[in-house]
């Protein structure tokens, strides 16, 4: 018989960030019998994969993998989160970090039930960040229908007006609390996993693209909301000027990805996205046109590559190698495309209802500095020193990947935390 | 154990505005239970209400209250069986008393008129208590004898990677190796592609650091010109027999019969004894599955890191590429000429100093060729800098359709685009011809122009890494459902997952496959996917001991029991096991493996004798909940309600009628009753055979999607129940009642918005078929 030892369960890892590369690590960890803290810089965790309708190839909703997720976190006692919190200081070395973290108010406590009541009896509305700001939402709120922790939220924004108060009398439990803080934790973990995820590229910063002049120019993660039931239009992809039904599509690959200028990197998801997006208009309908620029679709592997060609076998799809150089304004909301055919050598001018930006991912770490000793790039993403351990990079933080290799990357970072406490 | 009940019901969130708690009380008196209410049952207040009864010895709890999804913790109680009844969500928020008023203090008068919410409240408490009634405690499975050593198919990068990782956290392995030696394709090669900042430059291969340090671990163990004969048992102790490559061993695993083995001439199925006998035929020499070698090796988890061969072209393909002629070769052959020296000509050995890198077969497709991933792009980029490395004035031309460079390989991609001699167009190759004593290559359609010709020494095709699955199962399990990955031909034989969310999770639990095996993945990723695998053995292994299931039920100590006394052997468990955890003997009596168990209860749906249940899940358990519900004849009112019954998965679809109550846009029939079962795969026909000659008038499954793309976290639930009920058709039409009363819907978890509307659709259908005549019976 042959028994051997296995790792010690001692030693606690914490996570930052509650994304999907987060909730895998932490998971995986946890099941496999380490002590785990998320800390959350959202009032909800899921991270940006909550905002998508479907993941590609398969057009299955996200919020089925979260659903077990969290049945996980909550069926784990070695899993505690934080949401609304941020890590502030990291002390210490692989083994033993001394980590501070603050925990921003929620104004709501753990009595809320989430009756709707205080949502109700607010008035003030605010742009809505979960859709990108493409509609408002109440000052009291739930971030979304499938929001774990199922905890409403008060935005600091109202708080110290006559909605807080209103919000807080309607409260049939005395769940708000107007007077709560921001508070501080220690914590002392043996390693720390950063899964702090990406943002999109700011698109207003790709001047010839015409984001933020033309409102039928939309990024892609914004399209993404239009076409979710629980987005802005209810699921209705509508052009943002006149909610007009856009009968001609276009998609604009690498806005702002593979350009020195802007991120010089390929964003890795962005055709896929691309594909899946006009899988979206044209369910929805069916004699609406698509036209996708492109340097190289990049759809690599046999499921994606089957994705791809299943596409372009519908003929009101278009695809054309070229990229975008210019856009200018048509009559009636419309947007032209100025581009030139990489093959032919052509010069186009096409005119579009709607167009979409397949804006790339920048790693949270390229616009916020994280308060530990981190290997970063130029380009915002965290590189992974095994040798000296204690510290990984996990999902887009390390690197531009699409969910599946970022779950994957995840996975394998939670044995290399579970590594740093068994070598202690 | 024995039970003392205690029910206990919130009248907040709006519950005790929309019912009538005092004759929801009267329910649970009339069976001698106690009932408590109060207004903010998860309140600390209330939960102190109901603490304090567990400690008078309370054990077996009804919350009716919100739904379990919600204050999951707040009602989990120590050493309780706590059912909870969805009141919140499922009733009063998903039937709004605006469309479904309550009775007027007059109409109370008439005993013929009834509150259909109210009904249905009272029915969903009847169930709750009913459930509670029949549940145990689970008790963990655990093994007498377990071992924690990891076996690693595969010596490449990806298995010497995954047993490094394993070794780290503390685990022994062992590695076996098919050829004489560590270090698979990768120790052949020349240069690896780079793995850091700035991406620039390519670096020696990896191979050789990590076989040395393999040699210097003494927690790994390796096994060279050693495959793997069959693994038998389950996680935590698979007895494994290894041979020699080529060696017929009596421990070889056999196969099932192939289909067109198991009929006779005319196409009809053998029976049993002929079956037996032409298995036993069929894989002479072999000793049968159950049968374990007192040889083999004990291990608790199995990493496949068996990799890939080359894509070797048929003799007749790519002959628009000039494939046959000897200076047309493949990557892998231009690879192992790079490997030993400057790359020189197959056909004459002179300088190959001009070559054409093709990524794409052409015959008007843009598709890489198959099995490449974005492996063959980078490949193309790393052995152009080959022929400028080896020849100042050589030439590389990559024509591409498109540069798969994803991510962060851009960087080397855009470091190769500076070299002055290499050229790259998109572009269709569209003949290679002997042109003395070189070939010229003719490309349309590119970036340069539309037609033309670039002269070479040598021509490349970035063909594709086959898995080593496509051939062979390789894990060679000893398991009835057959030696390898079921239904892998979805992911053209790689052995790879379906899901997106949880990559590593396969039908075969405990082993674990990574690297090129799984997808067309470079060196860099998949060492990086070995961590991951093993971190999924080691999760496995420590699931095991704790007697716990892994995903998706991760931490369920449940486990099927079998009642063998009453089994008729038909082996629907072990067929229908979407996890092949189910063997079964010569007779067919099922040998049930815990460990390889997911807990998705597809057994206990698929057997006909009722034979198969879990503690906390059972044909009684959910039986009992069909039983309690109330079905109104004519003899209780003039004009009776509707009662039907719905099964739903508690995965996808009960979440998305939770956010039906929270959303409150759409309501639903007040006259269905849901009960949440684990998975449709686990629904036996029993239920709707028993709601039916109970008066139901309709039965409905709601469930995942499935097909190619399955939405099923238990792969094969839903299909299978789609079958049950095609067959169920028959059963009901010899009952005399309309097939359309049973029906099974699809939906994924974020089609809140058509559930109702498919509900609503199938009461109406089912009032059109009039009353079941059995009700009243």
């Amino acid at each position: 018989m042959s028994e051997t030892k296995g790792a010690p369960f001692s030693g606690s890892i914490m996570v930052v960030g509650g994304g999907i590369s987060g909730l895998t690590t932490a998971l995986e960890a946890a099941e496999v019998g380490y002590e785990v803290f998320i800390v959350e810089k959202n009032p909800y965790l899921g991270g940006r994969v909550a905002q998508l309708k479907q993941y590609f190839p398969k057009l299955c909703p996200p919020t089925c993998g979260l659903e077990i997720n969290f049945k996980r976190i909550k069926d784990n006692p070695r899993i505690k989160f934080f949401t609304l919190a941020d890590v502030e200081s990291v002390e210490g070395a692989a083994g033993s970090y001394n980590v501070t973290v603050k925990l921003n108010p929620r104004y709501v406590n753990d009595n809320c039930t989430c009756c709707n009541k205080c949502a109700e009896a607010c008035q003030a509305e605010v742009p809505n960040e979960f859709n990108f700001g493409m509609d408002k939402r109440k000052g009291a709120y739930l971030p979304h229908e499938m929001s774990y922790p199922a905890k409403y939220v008060i935005s600091p924004q109202i708080i110290g007006t006559e909605d807080a108060r209103r919000c807080k009398e309607a409260c049939p439990y005395d769940a708000v609390d107007l007077e709560m803080e921001a508070k501080t934790i220690e914590l002392n973990v043996g390693s720390i996993v950063w899964t702090t995820g990406w943002e999109p590229y700011d698109a207003a910063r790709i001047d010839n693209l015409g984001y933020g002049r033309y409102p039928n120019i939309v990024t892609n993660m914004m399209f993404e909301r239009l076409a979710a039931d629980n987005g802005p239009t209810g699921g209705q992809i509508l052009r943002p000027s006149d909610n007009k039904a856009p009968e001609n599509v276009a998609f604009v690959q690498c806005a702002g990805s593979r350009d020195e200028n802007h991120l010089p990197y390929c964003s890795y998801i962005c055709c896929m996205a691309s594909l899946k997006h006009t899988t979206y208009i044209r369910e929805q309908y069916p004699d609406a046109k698509v036209t996708i620029f492109y340097i190289d679709m990049r759809t690599p592997g046999n499921r994606y590559e089957k994705f791809y060609d299943k596409i372009k076998e519908d003929q009101n799809v278009t695809f054309i190698k070229g990229k975008v150089a210019a856009v200018e304004e048509a009559e009636d909301g419309r947007v032209t495309l100025v581009a030139e055919d990489a093959v032919s050598g052509e010069k186009l001018h096409q005119t579009f209802d709607m167009v979409v930006l397949a804006t790339g991912m920048q790693p949270t770490a390229a616009t916020t500095k994280l308060p530990a000793d981190l290997v970063v790039t130029e380009d915002g993403f965290m590189l992974n020193d095994y040798e000296k351990g204690g510290m990984f990079a996990a999902g887009c933080a390390n690197r531009p990947a699409d969910v599946m290799m970022s779950n994957q990357n995840a996975t394998g970072m939670a044995l290399k935390a579970i590594q740093t406490m068994v070598k202690r | 154990m024995s039970k003392k009940y205690g029910v206990y019901i919130c009248t907040g969130c709006g519950i005790g505005d929309a019912l009538d708690i005092e004759a929801i009380c009267d329910v649970v008196e009339e069976e001698s239970l106690p009932c408590k209410t109060h207004e903010f049952l998860c309140s600390q207040a209330g939960v102190d209400m109901i603490k304090a009864d567990v400690e008078e010895g309370t054990n077996a709890l009804v919350i009716g209250a919100c739904s379990r999804r919600v204050n999951y913790n707040t009602f989990k109680f120590e050493g309780c069986m706590v059912e909870r009844v969805n009141l919140r969500e499922q009733i009063v928020w998903s039937h709004p008393r605006s469309e479904f008023p309550k009775l007027t203090e007059e109409e109370k008068q008439d005993e013929d008129n009834f509150d259909r919410v109210q009904m249905m409240a009272e029915d969903y408490i009847r169930m709750g208590m009913a459930r509670v009634e029949k549940v145990k405690l689970p008790e963990p499975y655990l093994l007498e004898t377990m071992s924690k050593k990891i076996l690693v198919i595969g010596g490449g990068v990806t298995g010497m990677n995954a047993a490094i990782d394993a070794a780290a956290a503390g685990y022994e392995v062992t590695i076996v190796e098919k050829s004489g030696k560590l270090g698979g394709h990768v120790a052949n090669w020349r240069r690896q592609l780079p793995t850091k900042p700035p991406y620039e430059r390519l670096i020696p291969n990896k191979a050789k650091s990590l076989i040395a340090a393999i040699e210097a671990n003494s927690k790994i163990s390796v096994r060279t010109n050693t495959v793997v004969a069959r693994i038998a048992g389950q996680p935590g102790e698979f007895t494994v027999t290894l041979k020699t490559p080529g060696e017929k061993i009596e421990f070889d695993v056999p196969y099932p019969l192939p289909e067109e083995m198991r009929v006779d001439e005319s196409g009809k199925e053998l029976d049993h004894e002929a079956l037996i006998a032409k298995y036993k035929e069929y894989n002479e020499g072999r000793r049968d599955i159950l049968t374990l070698d007192p040889n083999g090796e004990l291990f608790g988890a199995v990493i496949l890191a068996a990799g890939w061969r080359p894509y070797e072209p048929k003799a007749d393909e790519f002959q628009n590429l000039g494939w046959g002629n000897a200076d047309v070769i493949t990557n892998y052959q231009f690879e192992e000429l790079a490997a030993r020296g400057k790359v020189n000509r197959p056909s004459d050995g002179k300088p190959a100093k001009n070559v054409v890198f093709v990524q794409s077969p052409g015959n008007g497709t843009d598709s890489d060729f198959p099995f490449t991933g974005s492996v063959t792009s980078m490949v193309a980029l790393k052995q152009a800098k080959y022929v400028r490395d080896d020849y100042p004035d050589g030439r590389a031309y990559i024509f591409y359709q498109h540069m798969r460079t994803p991510g962060l390989s851009e960087y080397f991609y855009k470091a190769m685009q500076q070299d002055s001699g290499i050229f790259m167009t998109k572009g269709e190759v569209t003949g290679v011809s002997q042109n003395g004593g070189g070939l010229t290559v003719d490309a349309a359609n590119t970036l340069l122009g539309d037609q033309i010709q670039v002269n070479a020494d040598l021509v490349v095709l970035g063909t594709g890494m086959v898995p080593v699955t496509f051939d062979d199962p390789t894990v060679n399990l000893a398991y009835r459902q057959g030696p390898g990955f079921r239904d892998n031909a979805i992911f053209d034989k790689y052995a790879d997952s379906n899901f997106i969310c949880f990559p590593y999770e396969t039908q075969r639990t405990g082993i674990y496959a990574a690297g090129a095996v799984r997808r067309g993945l470079n060196v860099e990723e998949s060492m990086e996917d070995a961590t991951g695998a093993a971190l999924k053995a080691i999760q496995c292994l420590e699931s095991v001991n704790r007697g716990v299931a892994v995903h998706p039920r991760s931490g369920d100590m449940t486990f099927p029991d079998f009642f063998f006394q009453r089994c008729t052997q038909c082996k629907r468990c072990t067929d229908e096991c979407p996890f092949g955890a189910i063997d079964d003997d010569e007779k067919g009596t099922p040998k049930p493996n815990p460990a390889r168990c997911r807990r998705c209860g597809t057994c206990m749906g698929a057997c006909p004798e009722r034979i198969i249940n879990f503690a906390d899940y059972s044909i009684d358990s959910i039986g009992s909940q069909v039983k309690a519900i109330k079905v109104p004849s004519e003899d209780d009112y003039s004009e009776p309600p509707l009662r039907i019954l719905g099964l739903v998965c508690e995965n996808d679809a009960y979440p998305a009628l939770d956010i039906i109550g929270w959303q409150q846009k759409k309501s639903f029939s007040a006259d269905v009753r849901l009960i949440p079962v684990r998975c449709l795969g686990s629904v036996n026909v029993i239920w709707i055979k028993d709601a039916l000659s109970q008066g139901m008038d309709g039965v409905f499954l709601l469930g995942c999607k499935h097909g190619d793309d399955y939405q099923c976290h238990f792969v094969k639930g839903s299909e299978l129940a789609g079958i049950r009920m095609q067959k169920i058709g028959d059963a009901l039409s010899s009952l005399a009642l309309e097939e359309e009363r049973v029906a099974q819907f699809e939906v994924a978890i974020d089609e809140y918005d058509k559930i109702p509307d498919i509900i609503n659709k199938f009461v109406a259908e089912v009032e059109e078929l009039g009353p079941n005549p059995f009700k009243g019976f």
